[in-house]
């Protein structure tokens, strides 16, 4: 970055809002802000786009996940003649790094540019989901194109992947299924559209006749309500984990962290439902973007350029512009932000990057009132919102033959006994130009309590699908492979783990955080999170309202390629 | 394609549709010149290219153009470039007209007549049809043109059959694909063509339906195919012998007097009767061989016993004098039957008769006392005595295990029947368990144990309260259930065994108060000579031509409400005593649901007779039961409590009855 001549001077110097961090969180609020005429400053303190959201190539991965733990460049003297100037600090989100490469031809000048390795993954989105409905509203969805993860499974230990009947024509094909399994699970899914549709009719017209699940069971745990479908346990566990991607063991009450509920159960799988056939060219529910998750972001943060957002990227803000305090109520305002640059900006509102806080020493000698402005930059303990495991593995060939982008779930004790939660792993291929053609990414995920836990959990789940990782000097022996099934396990090229601390966005009047990325499979929540965020900030008013669909005159020939089209 | 609302039309697509159709009439007057005048210009043609864009469905354009071919072509054979670019023209017309409206039949059908001709690559043809199946893969023209292209390129069957289990695990719902599967299996079975051996690939085939009816019971598409996989296993193409009059070792007049099978005739023949599961052809004095020691019977004449004149039946009757031997001297003669040694027996669909049978039975001729049977008129009300026949045989059936192979088809119907319990509680899965248990009664070695007819009758009993705008079809089955159930053993036939005590202990079947509303299991029974159906729920005889030896038959207190429903009895020359009384004969002269004639005019059978000179008025009136009764030879006839009863009736039968004594309990004569 020290290479880099130095920026000049910006103007203008005042804005409605200046957001840092382009993560997923704050490009909806920039793109939502400045399509309602708010002028808008986004900054990120790093060369690219997406910020914790981001797809890099492995070198770039490899030093973000460890930067990131660096404080910040030393401060410039903070001689601020009409405000007080907090200093801020970064915390890391990551912890417990740990990168191995198991063939260096991986990290070779002819490879590195074909990665695109997600930050936050394994992460897809559901065709009829809320960032989609966004992406339309917002006309982003011109700068994305999706693919059809083409699969989903639910595995065990035995190494077996059964596929998730998550359709009619996924039952009547499905062998695993024994045939009053298949007419159980078809009926559920048909009482579950009944209900959806008797709900959907119901909020026009009053039809008390239609087929509707009781207000008592909406109430009940899911688990309790597909146990008195009755669904067999098999059936229950694929709906659970395979489809209505719960996380916790929802058996195990005292222990399940998010034991959910019947009304959030359907919801979820009205979800799935509408999900399948949203867009002629998605085969199934879920759709990954070409070039990676950092493609959402950055589509964001074009449509805010295109309405007037000035972005500067490579700048990070040392320290926070406050009111001097006097004996004046009205003290301890926000003003603006100092650049890295040492130039001062003004703006009414701030949004910040999850990762910066304030030290507490710079707090300490601070009054009541200016406490209160920076309250939601003061570091809370981070165990208390969870943690979430990540695990990145290069592959050379495929989980499942004949299949190149597919979603495997580990529902909760399917692996080991003292599994807490449902481990996610999903696969890419070169198809999405994530990596080069003859490999493949798996992302794997799971919630977890600390560090060594999460980490044990994707460690088994990665040795029920890849082969156990040869040291390099001892490969040529071991040519005699006798073992068939794990012969034609794939192998590991490199792989990185990590523990990613989830922070949740908050609103705090001038001054407020957006939200880490969370450890579900979907961005629903991050997006809900983001729109709360808005609303709070502009005074609930409506995101993208004035937003007209986007024109979509160039319609071009792609090749299995998904294009959302509102 | 399907379920998509009809949607009103704006005021704006109206006014569009309206000058359309201004610009379409003009077209259409041209074009009918043009035709008319057999203008084959280029002008002209392109014309009709324009409408047919506009309207595939105008046929008469399809037809000219074929003319316009025909005409450019005649005489220019040779010239294989312009047969070529002529043709081609055409099947670019078609394909846009199917743009246009793609289940045209017209478009579709011109498409066809294109291929035939020979000059096209049909290897685009299938291509065009992977496009239009794509739009929609239920559309059954595309279907039916597939078929035909199939059938043009060779192309393999067993490529057109992945293609329709690719199309099925597409969308199961889509009974153009389970159709086309039975269809191309049909064909495989038939042949027993390699890896198509009904017994190994008909289980296979119940597997994959299931999935379909499992997943989804509410679909039709997979009931339909596994009610055609029920009949592949039921029935075999081949036609079979079910039972015979008289059948294997039995004894004509017994000198023991088994009142069972004595036989009086006063013709002096007695008729040799055989009974197949499917109507067939071909039955004749060289198709079935009948030595014995009765003289007089070497050029037997077999009679189909049909209803419609034609002659193919599953019922065929001949009958052996037995008179031109040597009379009142009583006599064994051994008489055996050999059917399917030599060629001829020819199913409906084209199957020969392929399993050679013979049985052998001894007659006893000799002469009875002959009562004046003449002056004795039939009560049905008494006189009955229950007749014990536990000691006797009533089994007259031909064994079918040697026939058909039975062991696997017993099995896949054990199988359904275990399987399709679970699914019994919606109006399909009782009917499908009713049908499969019925199934599993036909071809059962020992015809009933273990079969439960109580099941059986019990879901249609449920079907009929469930479901009650097919109730008569449920009451139907149930009343083929019952009388199954009836005779399937001697013990529960003889149930409703009795002997007449005023007709020499003759033995009587009474099936009276069941409340059937068919007749069934008739090649059990025919054997029976009096048979009583009173107070049931009948509304055709149907079925009852089979029995050749029925002399009296009590029918009262039925449904009957035509005497067309009664034309089944012509066949039944043995007949003398009939009881049609409190019936609804007369509400409707014709029988609608058979027949489709309204007047004795345009009745072929029509000859003119003595009858129909006298009295021209009354036969135009009571043509339907003229046609019946003139054909009987009844002695006695009770009509009383039907619309068309009264005077004028009854003045009316005598005259074509000339040998009745005896009309509604009323001696005519004496």
């Amino acid at each position: 970055m020290s290479d880099l001549p130095p920026y000049p001077p910006l103007d203008p110097t005042t804005y409605d809002l200046i957001i840092v961090g382009t993560g997923v969180s704050e490009s909806i609020l920039s793109a939502a802000a400045s399509s309602s005429g708010t002028s808008v400053l986004h900054l990120d303190p790093n060369p690219f786009y997406g910020s914790h959201s981001a797809s890099l190539s492995l070198p770039d991965l490899t030093s973000f996940l460890h930067s990131n733990s660096l404080s910040p460049p030393p401060p410039p003297p903070s001689d601020t003649p009409d405000f007080l100037s907090v200093d801020l600090a970064t915390r890391s989100l990551y912890s417990s790094v740990e990168i191995a490469t198991f063939d260096s031809s991986i990290l070779d000048e002819r490879h590195s540019r074909k990665f695109n390795v997600d930050l936050c993954g394994p992460r897809v989105l559901f065709c009829a989901d809320e960032s989609i409905n966004l992406m339309l509203k917002s006309g982003s969805n011109n700068y994305v194109e999706f693919k059809s993860v083409d699969a989903s499974f639910v595995g065990d230990s035995s190494g077996e992947l059964r596929s998730v009947p998550d359709s009619r024509a996924a039952i009547f094909k499905d062998k695993s299924l024994g045939l009053m399994e298949k007419k159980q699970l078809m009926k559920f899914f048909k009482l579950v559209q009944a209900h959806l549709a008797a709900a959907a009719a119901s909020s026009t017209e009053s039809d008390e006749g239609a087929v509707k699940i009781a207000e008592e069971d909406m109430e009940s745990p899911f688990v309790d309500f597909l146990a008195k479908m009755p669904l067999p346990p098999k059936i229950k566990s694929i709906i659970l984990y395979g489809i209505a991607m719960v996380d916790y063991d929802q058996d195990n009450v005292e222990a399940c962290g998010d034991l959910l509920k019947t009304r959030e159960g359907i919801a979820r799988l009205a979800l799935y439902i509408t999900s399948i056939g949203r867009f002629s060219n998605a085969l199934g529910a879920l759709i990954y973007p070409i070039y990676g998750q950092g493609e959402l972001p950055q589509a964001f943060c074009r449509r805010a350029a295109v309405k007037g957002c000035i972005y500067v990227l490579r700048m990070p803000i040392t320290a926070l512009l406050l009111d001097k305090a006097s004996e004046l109520i009205e003290t301890g305002g926000y003003k603006g932000v100092r650049l890295a640059t040492g130039q001062e900006i003004f703006s009414q509102k701030l949004i910040l990057d999850p990762c910066i806080t304030v030290g507490s020493e710079s707090m300490s000698s601070l009054t009541d009132q200016q406490k209160e402005t920076l309250r939601v930059l003061v570091p809370k303990s981070i165990s208390s919102e969870g943690k979430i495991a990540r695990g990145i593995c290069i592959i050379r060939g495929s989980v499942k033959a004949d299949i190149s982008n597919a979603l495997v779930v580990y529902p909760p004790k399917s692996l080991f006994p003292e599994q807490l939660a449902a481990i996610r792993v999903l696969q890419l291929g070169s198809g999405l130009a994530v990596c080069p053609a003859d490999m493949h990414v798996l992302y794997f995920s799971t919630v977890c309590e600390n560090d060594d836990q999460g980490k044990a959990a994707l460690l088994s789940a990665m040795s029920t699908l890849i082969k156990p990782q040869v040291p390099e000097n001892l490969q040529s022996d071991s040519a005699v492979e006798n073992d068939t099934a794990e012969a034609a396990k794939p192998v590991v090229l490199w792989r990185a783990l990590y523990v990613q601390a989830m922070v949740k966005g908050e609103f705090g009047g001038s001054i407020s955080s957006a939200a880490s990325p969370d450890g579900n499979l979907s961005y629903n929540e991050l997006v809900e999170s983001a729109v709360k965020l808005y609303e709070q900030l502009m005074g609930s008013e409506e995101l993208f309202k004035e937003e007209t669909s986007p024109d979509n005159t160039t319609e071009e020939e792609n090749d299995g390629g998904v294009e959302i089209e509102a | 394609m399907h379920g998509r609302p009809r949607k009103a039309y704006k005021p704006e697509e109206e006014a569009a549709s309206a000058s359309k159709a201004v610009k379409l009439r003009s077209l259409q007057t041209q074009f009918m010149s043009n035709h008319h005048h057999k203008i084959y210009t280029k002008e002209a043609i392109d014309l009709s290219t324009k409408l047919l864009e506009i309207n595939p469905e105008a046929y008469t354009a399809w037809n000219y153009r074929k003319l316009a071919v025909e005409d450019t072509l005649s005489g220019e054979e040779s010239n294989q470039d312009l047969v070529k670019s002529i043709l081609d023209e055409e099947l670019k017309v078609v394909e846009s007209a199917l743009r246009q409206n793609f289940k045209s039949y017209g478009a579709w059908h011109h498409r066809k007549w294109v291929l035939s001709k020979g000059h096209s690559s049909v290897g685009n043809e299938l291509r065009l049809l992977d496009k239009f199946q794509s739009l929609d893969s239920r559309n059954f023209h595309a279907w039916n043109y597939r078929r035909f292209v199939v059938e043009l390129t060779n192309r393999s069957k067993e490529d057109e059959l992945k293609y329709t289990e690719d199309m099925i695990s597409k969308d199961f719902s889509n009974y153009s694909a389970w159709h086309n599967r039975s269809v191309l299996l049909s064909s495989f079975l038939a042949r027993k063509a390699e890896g198509f051996m009904p017994n190994e690939k008909i289980p296979e085939e119940y597997k994959l339906v299931h999935d379909a009816i499992f997943t989804d019971e509410d679909d039709q598409s997979g009931w339909f195919y596994h009610l055609w996989l029920l009949d592949q296993t039921v029935n075999v193409e081949t036609p079979l012998l079910t039972s015979s009059w008289p059948s294997h070792a039995r004894c004509l007049n017994d000198s023991s007097s088994s009142k069972l099978t004595t036989f009086c005739s006063e013709s002096g023949s007695f008729p040799l009767i055989l009974y197949f599961d499917q109507a067939v052809g071909g039955v004749s004095s060289s198709s079935v061989a009948v030595d014995s020691e009765l003289r007089g019977n070497e050029d037997l004449v077999w009679e189909p016993v049909s209803n419609k004149n034609s002659q193919v039946a599953s019922v065929w009757v001949a009958r052996l004098n037995y008179m031109s031997s040597e009379p009142c001297f009583p006599k064994e003669y051994k008489v055996k039957v050999r059917i399917g040694n030599s060629p001829g027996i020819v199913s409906s669909r084209g199957c020969n008769f392929s399993t050679p049978y013979e049985f052998v039975f001894t007659a006893h001729v000799h002469d009875t006392v002959r009562e004046d049977s003449q002056e004795v008129i039939v009560s049905w009300t008494d006189g009955f005595d229950i007749w014990d026949a536990q000691s006797k045989d009533l089994n007259f059936l031909v064994n079918l295990d040697q026939q058909m192979g039975l062991k696997w088809r017993q099995v896949a119907i054990e199988e359904e029947i275990e399987l399709f319990r679970a699914l019994s509680d919606s109006k399909i899965g009782k009917l499908t368990l009713a049908r499969l248990l019925m199934a599993k009664a036909m071809i059962s070695e020992s015809g009933v144990k273990g079969v439960h007819y109580e099941e059986i009758l019990e879901l249609y009993s449920d079907l009929m309260v469930l479901d009650s705008s097919h109730y008569r079809y449920y009451k139907d089955e149930h009343s083929v259930a019952l009388l199954h159930k009836v005779t399937s053993s001697t013990a529960s036939l003889s149930r409703h065994l009795f002997q007449y005590r005023d007709m020499n202990n003759s033995i009587c079947l009474r099936l009276n108060n069941l409340s059937l509303s068919r007749i069934a299991s008739v090649e059990k029974l025919l054997f029976v000579q009096m048979l009583d159906l009173s107070h049931n729920e009948l509304h055709s005889t149907e079925g009852l031509e089979a029995m050749q030896l029925l002399s009296c038959l009590n029918l009262s207190h039925n449904r009957i409400r035509s005497f067309s429903a009664l034309d089944s009895l012509r066949h039944l020359k043995q007949l003398r005593v009939l009881d049609v009384s409190h019936n609804n004969i007369g509400e409707h002269s014709v029988d609608t649901t058979r027949y489709l004639c309204s007047s004795p005019l345009s009745n072929s059978e029509w000859t003119e007779d003595e009858v129909g000179r006298q009295m021209p008025s009354l036969v135009t009136k009571y043509w339907d039961a003229y046609f019946v009764l003139r054909e009987l030879n009844l002695k006695q006839l009770d009509i009383l409590g039907n619309v068309i009863a009264g005077d004028e009736f009854s003045s009316f039968v005598p005259q074509v009855v000339p040998k009745l004594v005896w009309l509604d309990g009323q001696k005519l004569r004496s």
